[in-house]
């Protein structure tokens, strides 16, 4: 049954539901492809075997038991590094936290237990979520799996990739400044950022905690639609959580109609310094909508262009505040505790030790943003131009519904090609980056192969706060309409990769 | 003229409490140097008569009943603790010598 593999979580639903298939046979099967690929891809950090199997049975046992389970009940998913998972080691890609399990569940793992979504392990990631590659992960690099020489994206290229290497059909990843949405374009496969505020933050350790999200990562977007309705929705447990309802994304996802719709195109996003191919299969995916019916204009968002550097100082704060509670005290890391050492200089020997450089440079920067003299130039003139940038939305989404551009300005770039020029890896997440700022919901979804190198383009859609269904309802249009024209979706045309024993 | 120096470098990883290496100043401060030019950028925009965002939401505070809800065993809180003795986290001397 190794054909399980490559089923979306929707047929694999239907295999449960008809009886074809149990959810113990569909986990295994995803296990073994894990152990058949993943020496080469290195997605998961962990895989739990045991958990996951248990979980499936569970699921099985229910079925046979009668009761009603939802869409996704039985369907494997790959979680995250940077969310807890009780019992199950969570590291967010640092050595600061080897070896730590911890003692409860994040608000998301909480909904996908509830509803039956069997938890494969959890994949790599950059440092606490800091960078676009995953090269900066304690634990080593993850590899695309259309090209295993090329960085899969970041910081959840461990989510993404194992989409792709059809390790799971479904996966959790967040998005600080599109830890999401450019693994997805990199990786040929569907991320979605939802509203912030719209999924939980309890559970999920802090980056920058005015921009985290977490959200859904897929195959196709009806299967990432089905994946957001179970984790999103009102949390009590996070203060800055939405109490609303969630927007209908299955309901769009289906509808994926874009006729009457209104779309502009930002004409800060693209130009100098954009890949020839990954601006040739945007123009061809916006001309595909015009000709469904969608309404095309251009539109100017003319503080786009400081949204990195105030993004740069805004994250960087927010994480040097967020990391000070790695402090070898309560858990995690301790080095130097020879009896002599002073608290303090335990924490200096600790975070020395504990931090890899990139983590080091952003909390130095923070520390540097935030400290008295340079606060007002740096920090407070960030916060302001986060202002001017939610409100270049607010006057675009006055004149169209949804806005776009490509999701990443190139496709996915060499190992080791910007480890050490850290503006060039910044500047990945130039289309990614506004949105998080202005906390609206933005997703990526696969528009073709870039000619230069045959490496997969995103197309990134932004929809207003809580219009999160806008998303489903465009990705969801572009897929049918450009499955036709190749006869499948992207992922198909992925090359096989190299299955060890 | 670097917008950050060597020194000034040395002196926030001592605020944020990291023992960096000779090796890695050398390595950190013109990188550091680079992205304060990067982010100096905002400097540009013409923004003295705009409210700053904290956040991207209209959020208030939020409160709830002042109610007994489950939470972890002390044996959950201390599961990860680098040292722990009689229920409680040991760390090291926290006062100098003298003190």
């Amino acid at each position: 049954m190794s054909d399980l593999i490559r089923k979306t979580a929707v047929e694999l639903s239907e295999l449960m539901a008809s009886g074809e298939a149990s959810a113990v046979e569909i986990t295994q099967a995803h296990l073994d492809r894990i152990g058949a690929v993943d020496g080469a891809v290195h997605a998961f950090l962990h895989v739990d075997t045991e958990g996951a199997l248990a979980q499936a049975a569970a699921v099985d046992q229910k079925r046979a038991a009668g009761e009603k389970l939802g869409p996704l009940a039985g369907v494997p998913l790959a979680l995250k590094d940077v969310l807890t998972q009780d019992g199950v080691p969570t590291t967010a890609g640092s050595k600061m936290l080897e070896g730590w399990k911890p003692p409860y569940d994040a608000t998301v793992v909480q909904r996908l237990k509830a509803a039956g979504v069997v938890i494969l392990g959890k994949t790599n990631m950059d440092e606490f979520a800091m960078g676009s590659s995953t090269e900066n992960s304690a634990y080593g690099t993850t590899h695309n799996p259309w090209d295993l020489n090329r960085i899969p994206g970041g910081s959840g290229g461990g989510s993404s990739a194992a989409l792709a290497a059809y390790e799971a059909p479904l996966a959790i990843g967040t998005d600080t400044g599109g830890s999401i949405r450019q693994p997805g374009a990199f990786t040929g496969t569907v991320g979605v950022k939802p509203t912030y505020g719209g999924t939980s933050r309890y559970g999920l350790i802090a980056l920058a905690s005015s921009l985290d999200t977490p959200g859904p990562c897929a195959r196709t977007t009806l299967d990432a639609a089905l994946l957001h309705e179970v984790i999103a929705g009102h949390d009590p447990m996070d203060s800055t959580s939405i109490n609303q309802p969630v927007p209908a994304v299955v309901d769009a996802a289906r509808r994926a109609d874009v006729a009457g719709l209104r779309i502009g195109v930002v004409k800060e996003l693209g130009g100098e310094g954009y890949q020839p191919g990954v601006e040739a299969r945007f123009h061809e995916a916006v001309e595909l909508l015009t000709k469904l019916g969608a309404e095309v204009v251009e539109v100017s968002c003319p503080h786009f262009e400081y949204a990195l550097p105030a993004y740069y100082l805004i994250l960087p704060s927010e994480a040097s505040s967020n990391l000070a509670k790695f402090d070898a005290m309560r858990y995690g890391l301790r080095v130097g505790d020879d009896g002599e050492n002073s608290a303090e200089k335990v924490m200096n020997l600790t975070r020395e030790a504990g931090f890899g450089a990139e983590v080091k440079r952003r909390i130095m920067l923070g520390t540097h943003a935030l400290s008295s003299g340079y606060y007002d130039a740096y920090y407070g003139q960030a916060q302001k131009v986060r202002t001017l940038i939610a409100r270049d939305f607010t006057k675009a989404y006055e004149q169209v519904d949804v806005l776009v551009s490509p999701a990443t300005p190139t496709t996915a770039f060499a190992i080791g090609d910007r480890v050490n020029d850290p503006i060039a890896m910044y500047k990945n997440d130039l289309c990614t980056i506004p949105s998080n700022l202005a906390g609206n919901a933005a997703a990526s979804f696969p528009c073709g192969l870039a000619d230069e190198d045959g490496l997969p383009v995103g197309f990134h859609v932004m929809a207003p706060v809580m219009r999160d269904d806008l998303l489903y309802q465009v990705g969801g249009a572009l897929e049918a309409a450009l499955a036709e024209q190749w006869g499948g979706v992207l992922m198909s045309k992925a090359p096989e990769l190299e299955v060890s024993r | 003229m670097p917008s950050i120096t060597r020194e000034e470098v040395a002196h926030l990883a001592r605020l944020a409490r990291i023992e960096l290496s000779d090796e890695e100043l050398d390595h950190l401060a013109p990188q550091l140097d680079q992205i304060i030019a990067l982010v100096g950028q905002v400097s540009e925009v013409a923004a003295d008569d705009i409210p700053p965002t904290s956040h991207a939401l209209p959020i208030t505070n939020v409160m709830r009943e002042d109610v007994n809800v489950p939470c972890l065993t002390p044996e959950q809180a201390l599961s990860g603790a680098p040292a722990a003795e009689e229920q409680r986290f040991r760390v090291p001397r926290i006062l100098d010598e003298e003190a």
